[in-house]
């Protein structure tokens, strides 16, 4: 099952800052969404080593989200992906509908 | 202490520079999205501190600060740990922080600074490089071929070209085939003179003589360039 993110380190960083808290979901909303593209388009056309790349700047992400045993799996499938080994491509993809369907529940403007 | 944040990930330029907001003694003066950009800033304004990603596109941390003829201190932003030990091999690297970074660890970063500042003004401080740097420093390197190891100085060649199982680095004089990958000799190569600008073809970007759309001219060879690289290629450019 895959875990819940959640805002503590955002929390944290902010120290009760809560416009920075804004300005922080408006990023990664806006981030996320083309990372996530453009790994799947790296996918798609089989550069699986371009395709890890960024997945070592979303699993940057799944850090700050707090999901742990997701950034774990993260090292391990980006490395992978220099061997061309996707055996770990649903469970990421999962990962990422979670942090995807989180960060836009949070939605500010 | 003025500062700027070198990082290819807005989500880490926003926490580092939320960190340094916190910091009384730290003022982010500007923030870049990668280290070409943060050259041309450093080549008109000076600054204190450079928190720096390593892992970017076009100009890796390492190589952008291997540029720097006076470089001021560096604190690494990254997310793998095992770029600790080469990071320590230079002086002016003040501390390694993890992403992502702990603000209590962060805080311990801010007193290594100041420690350093202090270095500085008791004019204790020199920029040797030490330990990997000797062979960064390097201008060249070695190639095997037929048991012969024959020595090849960056500024002389031009390009490289993927053959298979072989690669042809062409020089300005004479062109080797080596059994190697281009990834490999991507990895000896400086990046502040080479980049990959096509599946089979690295170049040294220095040499090229004409440009057009979807290629370049080096020599007498004419170089496709990927779609996907020619932004890149175009902002290492001193373009008019």
């Amino acid at each position: 099952m895959t875990e819940t993110p959640n805002l503590n380190y955002i929390k944290e960083v902010a120290g009760g800052n809560e416009e920075f808290e804004k300005k922080f979901l408006n990023i990664i909303q806006d981030e996320f969404p083309r990372e996530k593209e453009e790994y799947l388009n790296f996918l798609g056309s089989g550069e699986l080593e371009e395709a890890g790349k960024v997945v070592h700047k979303i699993k940057h992400k799944l850090g700050i989200l707090s999901m742990n045993g997701s950034y774990q799996m993260a090292i391990q499938y980006e490395e992978d992906l220099k061997y061309g080994e996707m055996k770990l491509k649903e469970d990421f993809f999962r990962v990422l509908q979670t942090v995807e369907a989180f960060i836009f529940k949070n939605y500010v403007s | 202490m003025k500062c700027i944040i070198v990082d290819d990930e807005a989500t880490a330029r926003a926490i580092v520079a939320e960190l340094c907001e916190i910091s009384p003694e730290l003022e982010v003066v500007a923030q870049f999205p990668n280290a070409v950009e943060a050259l041309k800033f450093l080549g008109q304004h000076t600054v204190d501190v450079i928190f720096l990603d390593i892992h970017m596109p076009i100009l890796k941390g390492i190589d952008f600060i291997q540029t720097l003829k006076n470089p001021p201190r560096v604190v690494f932003t990254t997310s793998d740990t095992e770029f600790a030990a080469e990071a320590y091999s230079y002086e002016f690297i003040v501390d390694y922080l993890v992403k992502p970074i702990n603000p209590e660890r962060f805080q311990k970063t801010l007193v290594k600074l100041k420690n350093a500042s202090r270095l500085v003004m008791a004019g204790e401080d020199n920029f040797t490089f030490t330990g990997m740097d000797a062979t960064a420093k390097e201008q060249h390197l070695y190639i095997n071929i037929d048991r012969r190891l024959i020595k090849l100085n960056f500024k002389d060649i031009l390009l490289i070209q993927a053959q298979g199982d072989y690669i042809e680095i062409k020089t300005v004089n004479e062109t080797h085939r080596v059994h190697s990958t281009l990834k490999k000799i991507k990895d000896k190569l400086p990046q502040t003179l080479f980049m990959q600008i096509h599946r089979s073809y690295i170049i040294n970007y220095t040499k090229i003589i004409d440009i057009q759309d979807n290629s370049v001219l080096i020599d007498r060879s004419v170089i496709p360039i990927s779609r996907s690289q020619r932004p890149y290629l175009m902002e290492r450019l001193n373009l008019l």
